[in-house]
């Protein structure tokens, strides 16, 4: 098979920064291929992206050095065909973007796929076909006239990769496709991206959540750290090596479970996924690990500080959103709240905060009852932490934003002074005191927004997906952070439809779907159970797979066993 | 630094300018000390995006918003002070000529932007809204003159002061990383 | 309060079936019709042919129920203020003076006053159809694509038919930033003092702002990376060809504002008709 794109001693630097983002990059992908880049925030997966979509060097200026050539096409120092506009390079890569509402542009389905059609400006007749025959090989015929507002995530990314491939490009490129979808949604994605490149298309996935991703069979992974690629190979390579581990990616679970089982895993192994995997030669060193590791007994709080009861909620009278929601939360817990998309969880917050009313029932905190109580009032008691902190931001400075909530209470300046400085502590942003917001990260920003709401006192903390498009690195940062927060004291309440999250970090779940509560339990047993995670939209975890595969008398147990030996570990490690 | 009238990326930023203002136009009208009349923050918004993205944006975000909030609220748009809105936008876009926005906004280009503020608000109701009415609606000259002087006023406040704080805000979130160290 | 942008619903009446640039003719030629004149007439004639339109198209009343407050409340006030400013303007105008009973000082009821702001009253109600007709029976993307038809630059037309793509998220990123901010304690009713009402309002604002900018970015990035702006001409896939009842309409459309003009200009002989003298 001959090359499709060749990367040739490329390096690249923003004009705005001072050192390269990429460095002599080599790399080669043949016609055909399915490739997946993976990397840590910062690494310049993005930009290694950008290359080859086009938007550098045609949106994004900067310094090259050695040369891409796509598809016969040359940017950079090289001999072949020069590519002189980011329409060109735009024939050859379909580019399906991370954010599916930006990219969908037109006011309905069959209007959106046609987008790159209209702009080549193809007549009416022969567009129509094509958008025909698009919108049936994405399984969408049916939706033409929906506008994106009668759309689910998984849905419009499948208008969003109708609408590039009409272009009849060879080469499709996906940036973050599984970062707006629920887990079962993206296995769907990962489903159809993997029947696009039987068809023969040329497909490279930026993506970090590796485990999701190899759900279907990847030809190469390609990891990149500090805008230098650290290893090409195989999955099983990849896999076996501990390179990801290295740049703070992270592996599939049933790796790792291995790992802690002290299994050597080689590419003879075959830990591409847990089909291909050679049980034999892993079942034993598991069933050893699990009879070594004792369960402990969690002691348990029973203090509820806010009861949920009975609640019903609807927006038009018809359709109910909240159906008789009963739930506790209990004194310095961290309890998350899940379920697909409109299953009712975000409402569910609202409702709590006083964003909505409901339409019957009570939400009490410590026996006072907050449906008296204005927005404002209410958060003395419970705060909420928006999932974008750009929404959240009002202010230029970090001092200023965070004292806003005690300003316009009246609070006086010496006690200001005195909370925000000693909440700036708690959030690690002390040394950042005179720091304008727009230099932090994203991470950063979430704590300054966090920081901003904890300095009301509030006795529970609800963020509304915390981590969502960001990477095991940033991830950890959060959730760490959050974990700290917690064994502080303060009770959370996380709202999201990250399984990792949940099973990780909050020992119980409570499940929302169509508006009721369908499940309120251990998380490691939800994500054990087929019936709840169907309809949760959900996947089982690959840990409870890996231990029905090796015969374990208990999986949900090993299970458990696995999330309390990583706690213990990761506490070891700090 | 070539200034491109019309690019791709203005034509979104006039879409979604357009539509702010329209949200705004709707749904934020503060009170204002005069009886009966609010000051129009979305003057604010279509001042701003004029003076960083060109008088061509600027008056299609002030008429097109102008135009699709009078279609939804009162079923038909009122094309003088619509044209009117879509003209002090268009003079107050004359300052991106003159200024710098992707770097430091000086007191001097802070000066600027508020005198085409004030000077396009004042050819849109002072002269163009009051002669539009009388003669395409036939309406009283005095009526006019008086409606148009206090619509000056207000939107001269609310162009000025929500425009220069937006453009402060916007300047310094590109402030340079380098220069800064933690305690 | 929610306002359904997508509310143009495809309902098979004459009048969704016609042209959007058809709709906008007849849209214009009406409106200046009425703007143009003075003549109750024609304005009474207009303003039935109007409440027509809209029940051939199948407009509801309870769609238009608000606008119909919203333009009572403007009409109400304007009635007032002409006459609080102008109590003297119909007699200016009709050049006679009836007095029907007296007030206090200028201010004195004359018939031709009455006359005038009644004929001005009705003026406003006759166009408020024709403009919810248009705006709830058209598609906006199919209107885009006929203004591009007639030589409007289609970056220009991309940018009306993106404002109402993107109305609905700017409008629940408003919601949600502001009810955020109240939460924090933002007060925004009328009890705070006018500087701290508009410091409130920024407070509001910038997230907003900062928001969007991000959202420019990325949807013009989108739709680069798919051809947009490539070349001097596009086509559009809601285009509808301009077909026989699209002339039609056209036709009579400008037929009565030519027989307005007529009025005005041969029979009237001014934009006022004149029942005084």
């Amino acid at each position: 098979m001959e090359d499709i794109i060749r990367f040739n001693h490329f390096s690249f630097k923003y004009y705005s920064q001072a050192e390269p983002t990429l460095y002599d990059i080599q790399l080669n992908i043949k016609k055909g291929e399915k490739i997946l880049i993976v990397g840590p925030s910062g690494s310049g997966k993005s930009t290694l992206a950008n290359c080859i979509n086009g938007l550098i060097p045609f949106v994004y200026k900067g310094d090259i050095q050695g040369s891409v050539e796509i598809d016969g096409l040359c940017i950079g120092n090289g001999n072949g065909k020069q590519a002189k506009s980011l329409f060109d390079v735009s024939k050859k890569v379909g580019t399906v973007l991370q954010d599916p509402d930006g990219q969908f542009v037109g006011l309905n389905v069959a209007e959106d796929i046609a987008f790159a059609l209209e702009n080549d400006n193809t007549p009416l007749k022969e567009m129509k076909e094509r958008v025909e025959k698009m919108a049936q090989i994405v399984d969408m015929q049916n939706f033409l006239s929906n506008n994106p507002y009668e759309l689910s995530g998984g849905q419009k990314q499948r208008v969003s990769l109708a609408g590039v491939m009409v272009d009849d490009v060879d080469i499709l490129l996906f940036d973050e496709p599984l970062a707006n979808l629920d887990p079962k949604t993206g296995k769907v994605a990962i489903e159809l991206i993997d029947d696009l490149h039987k068809d023969g298309k040329t497909i490279i996935i930026v993506e970090h959540r590796l485990e999701d991703v190899l759900h279907r069979h990847v030809d190469r992974i390609v990891v990149i750290e500090e805008g230098h690629i650290v290893q090409v190979g195989t999955p099983d390579e990849v896999l076996s090596s501990d390179v990801l581990q290295k740049c703070g990616i992270r592996e599939p679970l049933y790796c790792t479970a291995c790992k802690y089982a002290n299994v050597k895993l080689t590419p003879e192994m075959h830990p591409e996924s847990l089909d291909s995997l050679n049980m034999d030669a892993v079942s034993s060193s598991l069933h050893n690990w699990y009879d070594q590791v004792k369960p402990k007994e969690e002691t348990q709080n029973k203090k509820v500080v806010m009861k949920i009861d009975n609640l019903c909620f609807s927006y038009d009278g018809i359709k109910p959103i909240l159906s008789h929601v009963s739930a506790n939360i209990y004194q310095g817990e961290m309890v998350s709240i899940i379920g697909k998309n409109g299953a009712g969880k975000s409402t569910l917050s609202k409702c709590i905060v006083g964003f909505e009313n409901q339409d019957e029932g009570t939400i009490t905190i410590e026996d006072l009852d907050l449906s008296k109580l204005s927005i404002k009032e209410r958060a003395d008691h419970v705060g909420i932490v928006l999932q974008n902190p750009n929404q959240m931001i009002s202010k230029t400075m970090i001092y200023d934003e965070i004292a806003l909530g005690l300003k316009i209470r009246g609070v006086s300046e010496e006690e200001i002074e005195k909370r925000v400085t000693h909440i700036m502590k708690i959030c690690g942003l002390a040394p950042f005191k005179k720091w304008p917001i727009s230099a932090l990260s994203f991470g950063q920003k979430k704590r300054v927004t966090i920081a901003s709401i904890l300095v009301l006192n509030p006795k529970v903390l609800i963020l509304d997906e915390p981590t969502a498009g960001q990477d095991y690195y940033h991830y950890s940062e959060i959730m760490n952070f959050l974990k700290e927060l917690n064994e502080q004291g303060q009770t959370i309440v996380l709202i999201t439809h990250d399984m990792h999250l949940m099973l990780e970090y909050t020992p119980r779940a409570i499940v929302l779907c169509n508006g009721e509560k369908i499940a309120d339990q251990k998380a490691y047993e939800i994500l054990c159970n087929e019936q709840i995670c169907e309809k949760a939209n959900l996947k089982e975890t690959s840990l409870f797979t890996l231990a029905k595969k090796a015969e374990i008398e208990d999986p949900v147990q090993f299970v458990e066993k696995f999330i309390q030996f990583e706690k213990e570990r990761k506490a070891y490690e700090n | 630094m070539k200034k491109s009238l019309f690019s791709t990326k203005t034509m979104v930023a006039t879409a979604l300018g357009a539509a702010l203002f329209m949200v705004l136009f709707m749904f934020v009208k503060v009170p204002s000390p005069v009886p009966e009349t609010n000051l129009q923050i979305a003057y604010g918004i279509s001042a701003f995006f004029a003076a960083v993205y060109g008088p061509v944006a600027g008056f299609l975000i002030a008429f097109i918003g102008h135009a699709l909030s009078d279609f939804l609220s009162y079923g038909s748009p009122w094309w003088s002070w619509v044209v009117a809105s879509g003209i002090s936008a268009l003079v107050c876009g004359l300052a991106y000529f003159k200024i710098n926005t992707e770097g430091k906004v000086s007191t001097k280009d802070l000066l600027v932007f508020n005198v085409f503020a004030i000077l396009g608000c004042a050819i849109a109701w002072v002269v163009v809204a009051p002669v539009l009415d009388i003669v395409i609606y036939g309406e009283p000259v005095n009526l006019v003159f008086v409606q148009g002087g206090i619509a000056f006023v207000m939107d001269a406040i609310v162009s000025c002061v929500i425009g220069s704080i937006l453009l402060l805000t916007y300047s310094s979130t590109r402030s340079s990383k380098g220069s800064l160290t933690k305690e | 309060m929610k306002i359904k942008l997508f509310s143009y619903n495809q309902l098979d009446t004459f009048v969704h079936k016609l042209s959007g640039l058809t709709k906008l003719v007849c849209f214009l030629l009406l409106t200046t019709t009425v703007m143009l004149t003075y003549d109750i007439r024609i304005i009474l004639a207009i303003l039935i042919f109007s409440y027509f339109l809209m029940n051939k198209a199948q407009i509801k009343f309870k769609q238009v129920k608000t606008m119909f407050i919203y333009v009572g409340i403007f009409l109400i006030t304007n009635f007032i203020l002409t006459f609080l400013f102008s109590p003297t303007y119909g007699c200016e105008i009709y050049g006679t003076k009836h007095v029907l009973f007296p007030i206090f000082g200028r201010y004195e009821v004359t018939l031709e006053q009455l006359f005038y702001q009644c004929t001005k009253f009705l003026k406003y109600l006759s166009v408020i159809p024709l403009g919810m007709i248009f705006f709830l029976t058209t598609n906006p993307s199919e209107f885009a694509s006929s203004l591009n038809h007639i030589k409007v630059n289609y970056k220009v037309c991309t940018s009306l038919s993106l404002t109402l793509r993107y109305f609905p998220d700017v409008q629940r990123d408003y919601h949600t930033i502001s009810l955020a901010q109240q939460a924090r304690g933002l007060e925004m009713s009328s009890k705070a003092k006018l500087i701290n009402r508009i410091k409130n309002v920024v407070t509001i604002l910038t997230p907003l702002i900062f928001t969007t900018m991000d959202r420019i970015e990325l949807i013009t990035n989108a739709m680069e990376l798919r051809g947009f702006g490539k070349g001097k001409k596009r086509s559009w896939y809601s285009f509808k060809p301009l077909q026989t009842k699209d002339w039609i309409s056209m036709f009579i459309c400008l037929l009565i504002f030519l027989f307005m003009l007529y009025i005005r200009i041969f029979v009237n002989k001014s934009m006022f008709y004149n029942p005084f003298i």
